[in-house]
């Protein structure tokens, strides 16, 4: 064929562009391929792809979307740690002349990738999904508001997801950190498809994560079952709202920003580049305005989680509720007016520095007050150190340490030493580490079985907690040390040899952390096995206080026979004290809505055309636009979108509990 | 923020969008044409003696101009959705307000700090 | 915090609803659409912000005065008020439930709609034709991403515009097309909204500089 007919059909992509020159890349895909085949073999061999396709993909089911946003979320922590150890190796071993196992050109895609996928394809997942399986069933709703629109979001997500991972074997990531400053991001210094995948994938995982922080807020705002005022709302519910309402206020942020990136990029356009009036500093000062809110995007829900966690294992009512919301509220404002704190070196003024240091420093207030809160809970209670609950006792002991350090970083003249050093990435994992991921996990611990119907097992919990606490703090207790003595992130290679013990401390806190990943895993696996002795039939295994736990284990899917009336902050709380009554009688058929394929079949579109995008596959890409148009347009003509489960199988999905609940008495 | 459902579904039903009426409409076009073309007379005719007085009124035009399209084309008031719309509204105002005086600023500093002068003069 | 406890005639407090309604359709539609509403007005902030810093930086290049001709864009900010108020008319039959106006008064916008479009294409290929592209200087990259994110904002209301009236023919003025309708008209007055940023900040202004 000829190159031009090849370059029409292929655009820039050609055999070349797969990295077969990278042992290290050929011997993971062969892993992955080797993997995802038996996996592929096992599902076709025991015909569970017709069950997973009507009842998981094409579902609506905001507990079931919530699930596969966790699945998502952990089996993308597997890669963004694996990128996590590969770096931690590189920098014990890069010393004396050494250049370590990876090239420069493998690294710089592998500390991109891991920031990437941890923020976006790990944390978020992780959050989101925490959000849509508990939310509605804490404000005793049925579903999301928009249930179609929620399966369409995680599709969108998995599909930002399928092109990072494609970059690993189909050409290349970005190498210009998890950010894509230019100009080492366009055109010029970054030709390749690198910063393209990085744009794309993001692209398309945004659209998905703005439609769910809409969907989430009208969920909140709209389907609260009747009593329950603001101000009676759990505080995970609270600290979801407002963390969904920083995702819709800062998304469209980045999506601009990457707009005008692409368009720097395919047309020429002089935003971010050195000539012609643009000016990268525009680039880095946007880029923030929604980079900073989205920390607080993810450490606003483990706040919550922490809040529920505290309060259930404590047995007592959450100290200082009104705080505690004003407080959510206030971080969620003053997140908008810090993002400058992220460059302080590049050279604003003093007026500048010292208002977005100032407003740095007030966001510990709110964080400070509700670290009080969480004592005087637990000041007096009862306290069942269930694994849950150790979580958030390391949370707050960690998250406090990140955050005194964040304050430090606060200080301008402080940051102008500490800026881009390992410092910094110290801080930075101590509180996201400390307190978005151990928020997830005490998250996982507390709803597992609420998800599943019985609970996680505590010896491989504890075990991986374990692994986990103190792999953290020898994995980057020595990066602050460093950080102090001046090294600078993403360095490859080191002179000075008496550097490397604290890399070598540093690995061996990295491999900790990666056997308290492989504990969780076992934990899943042997919970999974050992599930008839862990099984909570009772529907409140912790005896919990919030309306999600008034229902059954897994719950329906309508989520409650009749929809609860709140009287109280601790609503099931309140019903438990003063002897609610199960009913047995009356059900009624409960509108529904249905299962639909419109959303994965539009993501597979868009993720089709940022692929075409990426490899300049304009026929690709023009066609699964057109696609995406016709299949959405179409979809508007679907008027027939929810059905009535009827009132026969209420009652029974109803009695069997009944049967359930009995046994267990 | 209140919160009763059962009020609200009843309300639903009557008229959630208040759809105003003919003579709002026209209110409001007339009053949009007015404060549209006013601006641009102003500018085109370089009515007014100085720029500076020029651009302070044509802004004070579009403020009040997009305040009638909310009120009148968009039936913005405070109680459409229990004040969740105006609410919002709000909301994005500020995060609009913070995120566009707050990047002038910072660029103007950035700007006067860190451009190399000879490129200062040459773009403007 | 007390307990409000609203008790039956009996005493006895109610924990859940014997005979509930569903939400009715649609009920956080208009809710939902107006926060998305809210998420675009921020994208179209940013734009502004970007034109705010950038739009000063002509690189040489032809300025907003050698460019910008304000008849034009007064015409075209006609199109785009005569546009508001007919489909402002379309509502107001919808809501008395004559489907033949409301269908007439929905094309009348459409056809606004594709003039302002039109002008605005004209405009850009001018500009384009005199050397002014998007390439040539930041203040024109800001300029026609601003400006063309708007016009394609337009275009997609207006393929939005012409789905709607096949829906309204094809299922007459049902509860669910006359709720596509209200939001559809949102997004309509909310474009004119930000015209009016565009025709101040960027064209008024821009030759006032």
């Amino acid at each position: 064929m000829s190159p031009d007919l090849l370059k029409l059909i292929f655009g820039r992509l050609t055999i070349e562009s797969l990295p077969l020159h990278e042992p290290i890349v050929v011997g993971t895909f062969a892993v992955v391929a080797t993997g995802g085949l038996v996996m592929f073999a096992g599902l076709t061999y025991f015909r569970v792809w017709g069950y997973l396709w009507r009842e998981w993909f094409t579902s609506v089911d905001h507990k079931r979307i919530g699930i596969m946003y966790m699945i998502l979320g952990i089996v993308m922590l597997l890669r963004g740690f694996a990128d996590a150890l590969m770096m931690r190796l590189q920098q014990a071993l890069a010393f004396g002349g050494s250049e370590g196992y990876l090239n420069a050109h493998h690294y710089d895609q592998v500390f991109t990738a891991h920031g990437v996928i941890m923020i976006f394809f790990v944390a978020m997942p992780l959050v989101t999904g925490l959000m849509n399986f508990v939310v509605p069933l804490q404000i005793g709703a049925r579903d999301v508001s928009f249930p179609f629109l929620n399966n369409f979001s995680f599709w969108m997500t998995v599909g930002g997801a399928v092109l990072v991972m494609a970059s690993l074997f189909i050409g290349e990531f970005a190498r210009t950190g998890w950010l894509a400053y230019p100009p080492l991001s366009n055109i010029g210094y970054s030709p390749d498809v690198g910063v393209d995948y990085y744009i794309w994938g993001l692209q398309v995982a945004g659209v998905g994560t703005t439609l769910s922080g809409i969907n989430l807020i009208c969920t909140i705002v709209k389907l609260r079952a009747p009593g329950m005022t603001m101000m009676r709302m759990p505080v995970f519910t609270w600290t979801s709202l407002c963390t969904n309402v920083l995702i819709v206020a800062s998304f469209p942020v980045l999506t601009v920003v990457l707009a005008l990136l692409s368009l720097d990029r395919y047309v020429g356009t002089n935003f971010f580049t050195n000539d012609f009036g643009g000016s990268p500093m525009m680039y880095v000062n946007l880029i923030w305005i929604w980079g900073h809110p989205e920390v607080y995007i993810l450490v606003l829900p483990a706040f919550g989680i922490f809040s529920e966690v505290t309060s259930t294992f404590s047995g007592k009512r959450l100290f200082g509720y009104t705080s505690m919301v004003y407080a959510t509220v206030v971080i969620t404002i003053l997140s908008y007016l810090v993002w400058l704190h992220h460059f302080f070196t590049m050279g604003s003024g003093a007026s500048v520095n010292s208002f977005f240091g100032i407003t740095t420093m007030i966001i510990s207030i709110p964080t400070g007050a509700k670290m009080f809160n969480w004592l005087f809970t637990m000041y007096r209670g009862r306290i069942r150190f269930e694994l849950p609950m150790m979580w958030t006792i390391a949370f707050m002991l960690t998250f406090v340490l990140g955050g005194m350090t964040g304050v430090l970083l606060a200080v301008p003249p402080a940051d102008f030493v500490l800026h881009n050093s390992l410092f910094l990435i110290a801080h930075f994992h101590n509180v996201i580490i400390g307190g978005v991921v151990f928020g997830a996990f005490a998250g996982i611990g507390y709803w597992f079985p609420k998800a599943f119907g019985f609970k996680l097992d505590p010896f491989w919990g504890k075990l991986s907690f374990w692994f986990w606490v103190t792999g953290f703090y020898l994995a980057f207790m020595p990066l602050y040390v460093l950080g102090l003595m001046g090294v600078t992130r993403r360095l490859r290679v080191f002179d000075d040899p008496g550097l490397q013990i604290w890399f070598i401390v540093a690995g061996i806190g990295a491999f900790l952390v990666f056997l308290g990943i492989l504990s969780m895993l076992m934990q899943f696996a042997v919970s999974f096995l050992k599930r008839e002795q862990l099984k909570d039939v009772t529907g409140d295994p912790w005896d919990a206080r919030t309306l999600e736990w008034a229902t059954s284990s897994p719950p329906p899917a309508y989520n409650f026979a009749f929809t609860p009336v709140v009287h109280d902050n601790d609503a099931w709380w309140d019903m438990k004290k003063r002897g609610y009554v199960r009913p047995l009688l009356g059900f009624k058929p409960i509108h529904m809505p249905s299962n639909t394929s419109t959303g994965i079949i539009l993501a597979g579109f868009a993720t089709a055309m940022g692929f075409g995008l990426i490899w300049y596959i304009w026929w690709l890409a023009a066609a699964s636009f057109i696609a995406l148009l016709a299949v959405g347009i179409g979809h508007t003509f679907n008027y027939q979108r929810d059905f009535d489960i009827p009132a026969d199988e209420v009652i029974r999905t109803e009695d069997a509990r009944t049967k359930l609940l009995a046994g267990a008495k | 923020m209140n919160t009763d459902t059962h009020a609200a579904h009843a309300d639903h039903h009557h008229d959630d969008n208040s759809h105003g009426s003919l003579s709002t409409y026209l209110l409001g076009f007339v009053l949009s044409v007015v404060l549209t073309a006013i601006p641009f007379w102003l500018v085109m005719s370089g009515a007014l003696p100085s720029k500076q007085i020029t651009a302070l009124v044509i802004m004070a035009f579009a403020v009040v101009q997009i305040v009638v399209h909310m009120i009148y084309f968009l039936h913005m008031n405070t109680k459409s959705e229990n004040g969740w719309s105006m609410m919002a509204l709000i909301f994005t105002i500020v995060m609009v307000v913070i995120a566009l005086s707050g990047s002038l600023w910072v660029m103007s500093h950035l700007n006067s700090n860190m451009m190399p002068i000879h490129q200062m003069t040459g773009m403007k | 915090m007390t307990i409000a406890v609203n008790p039956t005639q009996s005493g006895e407090p109610i924990f859940y609803l014997a005979d509930e309604h569903p939400h009715p359709e649609g009920w956080s539609t208009s809710l939902g659409f107006w926060i998305y509403l809210m998420s675009d007005c921020l994208i179209f902030a940013i734009l502004f912000a970007t034109f705010g810093v950038l739009g000063g930086n002509y690189s040489a290049g032809p300025a907003p005065k050698d460019l910008f001709d304000l008849s034009l864009v007064a015409v075209n900010t006609s199109m785009l008020l005569l546009s508001s108020i007919t489909y402002g008319f379309a509502m107001l039959t919808m809501a008395q439930n004559r489907i033949g106006a409301t269908q007439m008064w929905l094309a009348i916008t459409g056809l606004f709609g594709l003039a302002f479009i039109g002008i605005e294409l004209t405009e850009f290929a001018h500009m384009i034709h005199e050397g002014a592209t998007p390439q040539r200087s930041a203040f024109l990259s800001a300029f026609f991403t601003l400006v063309g994110t708007h016009g394609l904002h337009v275009s997609c209301g207006l393929i939005w515009l012409v789905t709607l009236m096949v829906q309204v023919w094809k299922f007459g003025l049902i509860e669910a097309n006359r709720r596509r309708l209200m939001c559809l008209s949102m997004f309509w007055h909310f474009l004119d909204v930000v015209w009016i940023g565009v025709f101040t900040f960027v064209y008024l202004l821009g030759v006032l500089r």
